[in-house]
């Protein structure tokens, strides 16, 4: 139990967040920054850990977002049972997509180019068809009960989101652990040596890619709760897609806490940056991201985490220059 | 519907379209075949180029097909920087990483086109925007024609420099075998930059090309990178006439595509042969084996 112990401070702390601040404005930012960290959190799983970059995980999340909202609108299916089933969606599509491209035997730049490409079939898709609402998008009526999944008060809809971060914190702990994990981690250092190892890469893989999706799945579900409201742009958009490899990447991939991290630095930033300017600024919280990206990858590869062992590295070698590291790295 | 009057002229516009993918395509391909990476900045890129040509039309009054001979060594030089100053060093020699810098360089590129000059659509005003030549049974846009034959003239420009000039040899030496290159006393960084450049330059002709039939703004080249990366993987990555060939078979589905299933779900039937080809064939038509 003491392992959990980092993972429940950080929780605490922040469930009292709404005791202290009252501000819609305040509490609003922060939502969307856990909603973005709990989609950073999925992709974490997959690429993070796993080291297969996906550069389409709008398929899951909205995939989420779509299922969670049609089956409530369309089919009268209750808001909890419709959110457990969006994730079971995209879990299945996970499945589905890895089993396809795992299978093929892709990896690195194909693998992201594939996901993009599935993920921009599904936009295409949903822009279209009928059951999606098509271009006018889908909307769930106001129904502010407990039942519905839906609170009068910011603070709860806060809390629930903190809820759904800290079950992905701790999943990814466990999987951390576990034997899973270590085939995972060996996977993305050297596949061909895990394999000759007797690891099933392509089952590991998959079965990462599952978890990644249908973690990213109740993101989107969560996002079709709170702002009642989902297109093919929102859902199958590129944004969520860069947004949810950005907050990992820069907070700190293949780490419990560095979605979380990556997201609020990265979302307080867009803001910061959004501020400086008066008036209209359309882009520019997307320049600061891939500004931040590039410099974290740069000078800090393993993320706002690494900072430190970074710092104290450079250091070290500043001071002694070891031979065999020079060679290496210059 | 299946009338050859309505068929042969959407294969013949089609053909005409795809010329212009496939440069965009060979850009593409180059970069692969040699730094082994897929340049996500290719589509920001060629959105900076479009509004390049279209200042140089609309503030400076130069026709695009002039501005080509400026904007291609202008973006050569770019994308020479780019790679020598800042991907190479931020990404650490490692393919990952390279993947992530170009992907947050296009985020930075097509942002801040978006942040200074709005989503605003523009276009230009040039006199043979609406010309075309009558062949009799159909007609063909000039603009596109124009296209079609610079593209032919860029892949033999692309072709002569690889194969007979001191760089085109080591750039083939650093794509076939990178440390023997280095231990020949190639350096392979500054091979690089200049294929990095080379690509660039190739989307920069491909914009001034475009920019006399087609919208500008700050979206503008995302349109053709998913088809570009399509073009790449059908053709086989890093192989350039695997390229032309690609480009050209796109530009036909495409407008088939539409033809059939209507401008909405034209493109799915690019993404479809995409992820097909991943799936099956990934390796492509012309390319070694994965």
């Amino acid at each position: 139990m003491k392992a959990f112990a980092p993972i429940a401070v950080v929780i605490a702390l922040l469930a009292a967040v709404p005791l202290i601040v009252h501000s819609n404005v305040t509490l609003n930012f922060l939502v969307v920054a856990l909603m973005i960290a709990l989609a950073g959190q999925g992709w974490n799983i997959l690429g993070g850990y796993g080291g297969q970059y996906s550069f389409g995980h709008a398929a899951f999340f909205g995939t989420g977002a779509y299922v969670t909202a049609i089956l409530q609108v369309r089919y009268g299916v209750n808001a909890w049972l419709a959110f457990g089933l969006g994730i079971a969606a995209s879990a299945a599509l996970g499945a589905l997509i890895g089993g396809l491209t795992f299978r093929s035997g892709l990896r690195g730049s194909y693998f992201a180019l594939v996901t993009l490409a599935f993920a921009e079939v599904l936009r295409i898709v949903a822009s279209v068809a009928p059951i999606t609402g098509a271009g006018v998008g889908t909307l769930i009526k106001l129904d502010l009960r407990a039942e519905a999944l839906q609170f009068e008060s910011r603070a709860m809809f806060y809390w629930v989101i903190l809820a759904l971060v800290a079950v992905a914190l701790i999943i990814t702990h466990l999987i951390e652990r576990s034997r899973f994990g270590a085939w995972l981690i060996a996977v993305r250092e050297n596949e061909d040596a895990a394999m000759a190892l007797g690891v099933d890469a392509t089952a590991v893989k998959l079965a990462a890619m599952t978890i990644s999706g249908a973690i990213t799945a109740a993101a989107g579900c969560f996002y079709v709760q709170y702002f009642l409201f989902v297109d093919s742009g929102i859902a199958y958009g590129t944004w969520i897609s860069i947004e949810a490899l950005l907050t990992p990447i820069i907070g700190g991939a293949g780490t419990v806490f560095g979605p979380l991290l990556g997201a609020l630095v990265v979302k307080a930033l867009g803001e910061g940056a959004l501020m400086v300017v008066t008036g209209e600024a359309p882009g520019l919280d997307l320049v600061v991201f891939g500004c931040v990206l590039v410099l974290v990858i740069w000078f800090s590869p393993r993320g706002l985490i690494g900072v430190g062992a970074e710092l104290r590295k450079r250091f070290r070698r500043a001071g002694t220059r070891p031979v065999a590291q020079e060679a290496r790295h210059g | 519907m299946l009338s050859p009057t309505i068929l042969i002229p959407t294969v013949l516009n089609g053909l005409l379209t795809g010329a212009v993918y496939a440069l965009v395509a060979l850009g593409l391909t180059l970069i692969y075949g040699v730094l082994h990476i897929i340049n996500f900045a290719h589509g920001a890129l060629l959105t900076a180029a479009m509004f390049a040509a279209y200042f140089a039309f609309h503030t400076l009054g130069i026709d695009p097909y002039i501005a080509a001979f400026i904007i291609a060594p202008v973006f050569f030089a770019f994308g020479y920087a780019l790679q020598r100053f800042v991907i190479g060093p931020a990404s650490h020699g490692e393919d990952r990483n390279m993947l992530l810098v170009t992907l947050g360089l296009a985020v930075i590129i097509e942002n801040a086109l978006l942040f200074w000059f709005r989503a605003d659509t523009r276009t230009i005003d040039v006199p043979y925007a609406f010309q075309s030549i009558d062949l009799g049974f159909t007609f063909l846009a000039v603009p596109r024609l124009v296209g079609f034959a610079a593209v032919f003239v860029v892949a033999l420009a692309l072709w002569l420099i690889m194969g007979f000039t001191d760089t085109g040899r080591a750039i083939r030496a650093v794509a076939k075998e990178k440390l023997g290159a280095e231990l020949a006393g190639i350096d392979v960084a500054h091979v690089y930059a200049v294929t990095f450049g080379l690509g660039t330059a190739c989307v920069a002709i491909a914009a001034c090309l475009l920019v006399p039939s087609y919208y500008v703004n700050p979206s503008a080249g995302n349109a053709f990178v998913l088809v570009a990366f399509t073009i790449v993987v059908l053709g086989g990555m890093g192989s350039v006439p695997g390229a032309l060939i690609g480009g050209l078979i796109i530009g036909v589905v495409e407008s088939l595509s539409s033809l059939f299933l209507g401008e909405s779900l034209g493109q799915i039937g690019i993404f479809l042969i995409f992820i097909a080809v991943l799936l099956v064939r990934p390796q492509g038509l012309f390319g070694a084996k994965a």
